[in-house]
C-alpha cells in the first residue's frame, strides 16, 4: 500500500523539477523549436515556390525569345527581298535614265550632223554655183571672143526666146 | 553522440564528486541473511531509499551518500548526508530508518511516549537524484536543439541534433496537432515538455548503470505530479462551453435539476481523467520494473538447486529479461505517447467550441440549401 500513497518529500522535489523543467522548456525550449523549425518550412515552401516561378517565368522567357527570333528571321527574309527589289529597281531605272540619256544625245548628234550637212551642202552648193559661174564664164568669154560667134549666139537665144514664146 | 556521453560523464563526474563515496564494509544488518527474499528485493527497488547504491557484494557496497532534509516537531530542521545514519547504532541524532512496521524504509525518530513518528521529510532521495539529474539532462538536450536551430535554421540538422527535431516534429505533428485542435500552438511547449519529460525517466530507469536505474516514473507522487500540472492545465484553460457541459449538461432536465446528477458525474469525470494517467503510468513502470527484478532473480533463487538447473535458468533469465527490456523500451515510449496523447486529447475536449453556433450554423445552410 505504501507504493500507492503518495510521498511528500518527492512530491515536492517533483513538483519543483517538473516545474522549473517546464518553465525553462517551455519559455526558451519548444517554442523556438517549433517557431524556427516552422520558419524553415515556410522557407523551403516558399523557395520551391519561387524555383517554380522561375521555372514558369523562364519558359515563358525562351518562348518570347524563339518568337522573337522567328519574327526576326521572318523580317530578315522580308528586308532581303525589298532590298533585291529596290536593287532591280534601281538598276532598271538607272537603265531606263541611260538609255533615254543616250537617246538624247544620240538624238542631239543627229541633229547636229544634220545640220553641219546642210551647212556644209549649202557652202559646197553656193561654191559649185560660184565655180560654175566663173567656169561658165571663162567659157562664154572664149567661146564668145569673136563678132560673128557674138552675133551667131544672140541669134539662136533669139530664135529660142520666139520659139518658147510662140 | 559523443558530446551526448561527454554530458553523460560530465554530469556523473559531478554527482560523484558532490556525494563522496563511501565504500563501506559490510554492517550487520547486511550480513543477517543469505537467504533472498525475492518479493522483499523487488519492492527495495521499487520503493525510494535515502542513499544511491551502485553496487553491492557480500562484505560491503558502493553508495552514494544523499542528503537528507527533515523537519521535526520537536527539534526543527535537520540536514545531514545519508552516510551518517550507519555508524554503530545505526541513527543520528535520534533519527533512524525503521526497518519495520508501518513506516518501513522512512526515517522515523522516537517521540516523548516512545512510539515511531515520521518527521516532516523533505529528503533528497534516490528518486529526487535521479529526478534533478534527468531534469538537467532534458534541459540540456532540449536547449541545445533550441539554441542549434536558433543559430543556423536554414540548415539542415545532422547527428543527435536531426534525430531530436524529427522526434519533436513527430510527436508534435502526430499527436499534438490532431488531438488538440485548432490552437495547438499554445499547449505544444506543456504537451511536449511532458512527453520528453516521461519518456527520459522511462528510459533512464530502464538502465541499470548510475546514474540510471531509478524507479522515478513508476513512483506515484511523479505520476501524481504529472497528473495535477495535466489537471490543472485542462481546467484552467477550458472554455465556457466546456464548464457549462460539466454544471448544466445537454440533457432531459429531470437529470439535473433537483438532484443534480449528470453534473456530478462530470464533476467526478474531471478528476477521473488525471486520476487514470497518473495510475496508467505508475503501473506499466512499476509493473516493468518488477517484471525485470523477478525474471532476474531467478538466477539467484535457483543458485541452491544444483548446477545444471542453475545454469539452464540463468540462460533462460537472460534471454527472458532481454526480451523484457526489448519490451520495456517499446513501453517507455509507448507510456509517454499515452500520457501525452490523453491530455492532448483532454485538452482538446476541454477547448470546446459551442454546439449551438455549429447547429444554426448546419439549420441556416438547410435552409439556404432548401430554398
Amino acid at each position: 500500500m505504501s507504493l500507492l500513497t503518495p510521498e511528500p518529500g518527492l512530491v515536492f522535489w517533483m513538483s519543483l523539477s517538473f516545474g522549473i523543467v517546464a518553465f525553462i522548456l517551455m519559455k526558451y525550449g519548444f517554442p523556438i523549436i517549433l517557431q524556427m523549425v516552422n520558419k524553415r518550412k515556410d522557407f523551403i515552401d516558399n523557395s520551391l515556390l519561387a524555383a517554380q516561378q522561375a521555372h514558369e517565368e523562364l519558359a515563358k522567357v525562351k518562348e518570347n525569345s524563339e518568337a522573337i527570333l522567328a519574327q526576326t528571321r521572318l523580317e530578315q527574309t522580308k528586308m532581303l527581298e525589298s532590298a533585291a527589289q529596290t536593287r532591280d529597281r534601281i538598276v532598271e531605272e538607272a537603265k531606263e535614265l541611260a538609255r533615254t540619256e543616250a537617246d538624247k544625245i544620240v538624238a542631239a548628234a543627229q541633229k547636229r550632223i544634220e545640220t553641219e550637212k546642210e551647212n556644209a551642202m549649202r557652202a559646197i552648193r553656193s561654191e559649185i554655183a560660184l565655180l560654175s559661174v566663173s567656169v561658165a564664164e571663162k567659157i562664154l568669154r572664149e567661146k564668145l571672143g569673136t563678132e560673128e560667134e557674138q552675133s551667131k549666139m544672140i541669134n539662136r537665144l533669139m530664135d529660142e526666146v520666139i520659139i518658147s514664146k510662140s | 553522440m559523443k558530446r551526448l556521453l561527454f554530458i553523460w560523464i560530465w554530469v556523473s563526474m559531478l554527482f560523484l564528486m558532490a556525494f563522496p563515496l563511501s565504500a563501506a564494509s559490510g554492517t550487520a544488518s547486511d550480513t543477517a541473511s543469505d537467504e533472498l527474499n525475492v518479493k522483499e528485493m523487488i519492492l527495495e527497488h521499487l520503493a525510494d531509499t535515502y542513499e544511491w547504491k551502485i553496487v553491492g557484494w557480500k562484505n560491503g557496497h558502493v553508495t552514494v551518500p544523499l542528503p537528507v532534509i527533515l523537519c521535526s516537531k520537536t527539534s526543527g530542521w535537520h540536514v545531514f548526508m545519508s552516510s551518517k545514519l550507519h555508524n554503530d547504532d545505526n541513527s543520528h541524532n535520534g533519527f533512524y530508518v525503521a526497518h519495520e512496521g508501518k513506516y518501513k524504509g522512512k526515517i522515523v525518530e522516537k517521540d516523548v511516549s516512545g512510539s515511531e513518528i515520521r518527521p516532516f521529510d523533505l529528503s533528497l532521495t534516490k528518486n529526487a537524484a535521479s529526478l534533478i539529474f534527468s531534469s538537467v539532462l532534458l534541459i540540456i538536450i532540449i536547449m541545445s536543439v533550441a539554441r542549434s536551430l536558433k543559430r543556423n535554421p536554414m540548415e539542415a540538422k545532422k547527428g543527435f541534433i536531426g534525430l531530436m527535431e524529427m522526434f519533436i516534429m513527430s510527436i508534435n505533428d502526430d499527436i499534438i496537432k490532431p488531438a488538440v485542435g485548432k490552437d495547438h500552438m499554445r499547449y505544444a511547449p506543456f504537451l511536449l515538455t511532458l512527453f520528453f519529460f516521461i519518456f527520459l525517466n522511462n528510459v533512464l530507469g530502464l538502465i541499470p548503470l548510475f546514474p540510471g536505474g531509478a524507479n522515478v516514473t513508476g513512483n506515484i507522487a511523479s505520476t501524481f505530479v504529472l497528473a495535477v500540472a495535466t489537471m490543472l492545465v485542462i481546467n484552467l484553460t477550458g472554455t465556457k462551453e466546456y464548464y457549462k457541459e460539466i454544471f448544466w449538461p445537454d440533457v432531459p432536465k429531470w437529470l439535473k435539476a433537483p438532484i443534480p446528477l449528470m453534473p456530478a458525474i462530470e464533476l467526478i469525470g474531471v478528476f477521473t481523467k488525471p486520476f487514470a494517467l497518473m495510475i496508467r503510468l505508475f503501473a506499466n513502470i512499476t509493473g516493468g520494473h518488477s517484471t525485470v527484478m523477478g525474471l532476474t532473480a531467478i538466477v539467484f533463487v535457483t543458485a541452491s538447486m544444483g548446477t545444471t538447473i542453475n545454469a539452464s535458468m540463468s540462460a533462460l533469465s537472460v534471454v527472458f529479461t532481454v526480451f523484457i527490456m526489448f519490451v520495456e523500451l517499446l513501453v517507455a515510449y509507448i507510456q509517454a505517447y499515452v500520457f501525452t496523447m490523453l491530455s492532448a486529447v483532454f485538452i482538446g475536449m476541454a477547448r470546446v467550441e459551442s454546439h449551438h453556433k455549429e447547429k444554426e450554423l448546419i439549420e441556416t445552410k438547410h435552409i439556404t440549401v432548401n430554398k
